[in-house]
């Protein structure tokens, strides 16, 4: 079974990376590089991954990341914060929203590919 | 003398005249103009109350009856020596509610009513219309001499062509220099400076022809004692009723003719200067008067019985062969007749325009909000009355067809305005005087001049039938205009000038103390009367705090013009401790900039424009409770604790102000360290997860290259931002080396332009630009300086929303200084984000990732800091934008030396 993941990230380059790596695993992957239609999106398409940058255009990822929560829809769906601020202050932030995982950038390809297999469950 | 010569002589005058008003004009802009407003000069331009009436009139007046003319002159003495107090309090009202004519001052003191303004104006055009005909006519008589010598009686050469020049070249005048700018109280130096040199060439005019009859054509005083002896001068006997009456009525019109008011108050550019008029102005009429008999004398001996006394002046000289004299007496009577008409119609072309025009505009216009420019708007309309004051002026004459005495018109003119004397003295002694009061006073004053006086003037028949003369109207006798209340027997301007003014003051008392004044009456009416109590004035006005400055400013910038609103905005916040261009709309600030629009508008339109923004257009609770505390005036010293606790409220402000920057600086400075890291590591990501992607190889054709691509322009972008971040702090620190020379602007703003068309080159942007404005040498760091621009171009190129982009460069001068605006047509930068623009990392849109890092415009600052300049941002205009002001010379880097 092919695995389903959606990547929110605005800045090109690392979206790009990210597709790559996901891609090389067997995965299929979605990008938007705009915050405001991420929710609907995510409704629509229903990945088995979301990867949301904490910044973003549109909408931040906090909030994106607040509304698929409270919807018990998509409550248990799981979901890597990206955030090149890398300060502790964000990390509580995400967790405290609910991220299944949060990861700072820079990071390593393969810790990176660790993280998004750990989240679906793939040994 | 050769008629044509004349014509010559009169054009090189009038372009003299041109002259001299057009370089006061350029010297005042430039403010080098003190000297054109001095003592002497304000005496000076007073002298328009010497029309050509006075000056051939008062001779023929004292060929007919004798020293009864010198009335003319005792009642303006009277009041410039013995009422200099009550000049004095006019003026402080004129300057500080900015009165920009009779009609305002007595619209703004009666709770600012326009209809008040409107009945005021009505009168004045009325009884000035026929004045300025007689000015049209004097020097069309006086051009009629000259053209057919050897007559002496009434002889009008092509009368109607004549007058129309006239007509047509003063409508030039005054429009040229009489609606340049529209604030009142700065304004028409050139007009004053062309006045003042008319006073002075009528006035030796008049004492030429005076000095060459006495000691030329007699032989001297004692001869011209024993002519007057001998003339039918010496019968004259003193009317006592007419002698007080007259002494009376032109002390009365020396403050409410509308020309007068206009050069004594609303172009008194200094208290003081009456100080010296006080004593100058009398001494310029008695100049004036003094050879007026013996020229009259000479005059009645001289030339044949028939000949019009009227133009002695004129022809005694001629008579005598002395033609070169003659062209200076026309000259001085030509100066005398159109100093007069050009100061009569500015002031009535601002009333008719602010009282009639202005009103009905702000009613009819289509929108609800102050759209559209009004200041053109303003202007035209005073244009356009200007044109239309002299045209009622020309078509007085043209139908009247000149009447035999001259002086006859000027009294009836002169009890015309008499009738706002009571409205206006009441308005500035009296309290309880009202608006009800007034109009009742000034309504029935001016209907019993106009149907005692100014009608019948026009000769039974013309306009009353005779049948009303004799027998009264509908056979009703105590009503007949020349005998009202069968009054029979009095001198009819006596008898007209003292049933209206008894009528006028009865009514303006009886309906002032019958009607109930509204909240907005007693508060002018305290600011009037109390004048001299600054304090007071300050204490009544606005509400707090329901303007939206920036509303409030793109209003005035309507009025004013850009610049001298952006400064008056930045001076009243200043004023309050505030740093940019928006005050609080504080009742303080709400009632100066009412004041500084009142200049332009008049205080009428200017209050219901800022009602309608204020948002209080009827009067609330709020207002009555102010009116019934005033009751309890314990305010007198109080006063000085209200400047103390004003002075407090500043400090206490500039603490808030620097405490809640200081907040926000520590705030900036875990978001600066936190925005490093952020901007650092993104580039970051791509190079680290592109690079580990290629060590491991393995990768399709192409696909390296393309990767090496990516990790190529990251490191770029990471390099650039170092480079942002050095720069910032060499800047910061004042070590920056600068490269000065000197540049031109234009090609500056071409370079910039070119090189920030990089940006977005997809986007298509509309650019106006001023080149021969900008064509201007700076002494900078051009290099520098182009960073700057491009910046802000680039800005612009990224973040203007508009569907058809459009960016303004507008390049002024400003004393030494050069300010070049920036301004594009999108939705702008919202007010409470205008402050952190010029802070590092101040992105306004966290997330917008068109560009760089967010230092911009902090290097910006910094680099215009570095050449002695600065960068804001202005609002209220429309869209973003940004005024960059330098020296026009930097000569040596301001920062290097504590370098």
């Amino acid at each position: 079974m092919t695995h389903h993941a959606m990547l929110i990230e605005d800045e090109p380059n690392i979206a790009e990376a990210i597709r790559f790596l996901l891609n090389r695993e067997g995965w299929q992957v979605t990008t938007l590089g705009d915050g405001g239609v991420a929710e609907a999106e995510v409704r629509a398409r229903r990945p088995d991954l979301v990867i949301l940058d904490l910044m973003l255009p549109g909408r931040s990822g906090l909030e994106i990341l607040q509304s698929l929560r409270a919807d018990p829809a998509t409550a248990e769906l799981p979901v890597m914060m990206l955030t090149a601020k890398g300060q502790g202050r964000d990390r509580e932030a995400a967790e405290r929203a609910g991220a299944s995982l949060f990861m700072a950038k820079p990071f390593s390809n393969t810790e990176f590919v660790a993280a998004a297999r750990s989240l679906l469950g793939v040994a | 003398m050769p008629f044509n010569l004349l014509v010559l002589a009169c054009l090189t005058y009038v372009i003299f005249l041109f002259l001299v008003a057009f370089l006061a004009e350029r010297r005042a802009e430039r403010g080098r103009a003190r000297w054109l407003r001095s003592p002497l000069v304000y005496t000076l331009s007073l002298s328009i109350y010497c029309t050509a009436w006075t000056f051939y009139g008062a001779v023929g007046y004292a060929a007919r009856s004798g020293l009864e003319y010198l009335t003319i002159y005792l009642g303006p003495t009277l009041v410039f020596v013995g009422w200099w107090w009550v000049l004095r309090k006019l003026v402080r009202i004129g300057r500080t509610e900015r009165v920009t004519s009779i009609a305002d001052m007595i619209s703004s003191r009666y709770g600012k009513s326009n209809a008040l303004g409107v009945i005021v104006t009505m009168i004045c055009v009325v009884a000035a219309t026929p004045y300025i005909a007689l000015q049209l006519q004097s020097v069309t008589l006086s051009f009629g001499v000259f053209a057919q010598p050897g007559t002496y009686a009434w002889m009008i050469p092509d009368t109607n062509s004549t007058a129309l020049w006239v007509a047509g070249g003063l409508a030039l005048f005054t429009i040229l220099f009489g609606t340049r700018n529209l604030d009142a109280n700065e304004q028409h130096t050139g007009v004053v400076a062309a006045i003042a040199v008319e006073a002075v060439v009528k006035l030796v005019a008049l004492v030429t022809v005076g000095i060459f009859v006495v000691w030329v054509v007699a032989d001297g005083p004692v001869d011209i004692a024993a002519r007057i002896n001998a003339s039918a001068i010496a019968d004259w006997d003193l009317v006592p009723s007419r002698w007080a009456g007259l002494t009376f009525l032109s002390a009365a019109a020396v403050i409410t003719l509308p020309r007068m008011f206009q050069v004594l108050v609303v172009e008194n550019s200094d208290e003081r200067f009456l100080g010296t008029a006080s004593w100058a102005f009398p001494l310029y009429l008695l100049a004036m008067s003094l050879f007026v008999v013996p020229i009259a004398v000479v005059g009645l001996g001289l030339l044949p019985v028939g000949a019009n006394p009227d133009l002695f002046v004129l022809t005694v000289p001629l008579s005598q062969g002395q033609g070169g004299l003659a062209m200076l007496a026309f000259l001085g009577g030509f100066s005398s007749a159109t100093s007069m008409v050009i100061v009569a119609s500015i002031a009535l072309a601002t009333m008719v325009s602010n009282h009639i025009v202005m009103p009905l505009w702000l009613r009819l216009r289509p929108a609800k909000s102050v759209s559209g420019d009004v200041r053109r708007l303003v202007l035209m309309s005073r244009r356009l009355s200007i044109a239309a004051v002299l045209g009622l002026g020309y078509l007085y004459f043209a139908l009247s067809g000149g009447s035999a005495a001259l002086a006859a018109i000027g009294l009836i003119s002169f009890v015309g305005v008499a009738q706002m004397l009571p409205a206006m003295l009441g308005g500035i002694f009296w309290r309880g005087a009202t608006r009800i009061g007034a109009a009742a006073g000034l309504l029935i004053g001016f209907v019993v001049w106009a149907y005692t006086l100014f009608l019948p003037s026009f000769g039974p028949g013309a306009i009353l039938p005779l049948d009303v003369f004799l027998n009264g109207p509908f056979g009703i006798g105590w009503l007949r205009p020349r005998a009202l209340f069968g009054v029979e027997g009095m001198d009819p301007l006596i008898h007209a000038l003292f049933w209206s003014l008894s009528f006028n003051t009865a009514a303006f008392t009886i309906g002032s103390l019958l009607s109930f004044p509204t909240p907005i009456e007693r508060a002018q009416g305290l600011a009037f009367v109390y004048v001299f109590d600054t304090e007071r004035a300050e204490l009544r006005g606005w509400g707090d705090g329901l303007a939206e400055p920036e509303s409030l400013l793109i209003m005035a910038q309507r009025i004013l013009g850009d610049e001298p609103a952006l400064t008056f905005f930045e001076e009243q916040a200043r004023a309050q401790g505030k740093a940019g261009y928006l005050p609080d709309p504080s009742p303080a600030f709400l009632a100066a900039l009412e004041r500084q629009l009142a200049g332009s508008v008049g205080a009428a339109a200017a209050h219901a424009m800022i009602s309608e923004l204020a948002g209080r257009a009827r009067v609330t609770v709020d207002d009555l409770m102010r009116v019934a505390d005033e009751t309890a005036q314990i305010m007198e010293y109080s006063s000085q604790l209200e400047s103390q606790r004003a002075e407090l409220e500043r400090t206490a402000r500039q603490l808030r102000e620097a405490n809640e920057k200081l907040t926000q600086l520590s705030v900036q400075k875990d978001a600066f360290l936190s925005q490093i890291s952020h901007e650092l590591r993104t580039p970051m990501t791509s190079i680290r997860a592109f690079s580990e992607i290629m060590m491991e190889g393995g990768m399709p054709e192409g696909m390296p290259e393309k990767y090496a691509g990516i990790i190529h322009e990251e490191a770029i972008r990471l390099t650039r931002l170092l480079d942002d971040l050095l720069d910032l702090s060499v800047l910061e620190n004042g070590t920056v080396q600068l490269d000065l020379k000197l540049a031109n602007l234009s090609e500056l703003l071409d370079r910039s332009l070119r090189a920030a068309a990089q940006t977005r080159p997809e986007r298509d942007f509309l650019i106006h630009r001023d080149l021969p404005a900008e064509a201007i040498f700076l002494r900078t760091d051009p290099d520098r300086l182009a960073q700057v621009f491009i910046n802000l171009i680039s800005n612009s190129r990224k973040y203007c929303d508009a569907t058809r982009p459009e960016l303004r460069i507008v390049v002024r001068q400003r004393g030494g200084r050069v300010l070049v605006d920036f301004i594009d047509n999108g939705s702008g930068i919202p007010k409470d984000k205008q402050a952190l623009i010029f802070e590092k990392f101040a992105r306004l849109t966290d997330q917008t990732r068109a560009g760089g890092a967010g230092l911009g415009l902090a290097i910006c600052r910094e680099v215009m800091a570095n050449l002695g300049g600065t960068i804001t941002y202005l609002p209220g205009q429309g869209g973003a934008a940004f005024r960059v002001s330098m020296p026009l010379r930097l000569e040596k880097p301001p920062l290097a030396e504590a370098a």
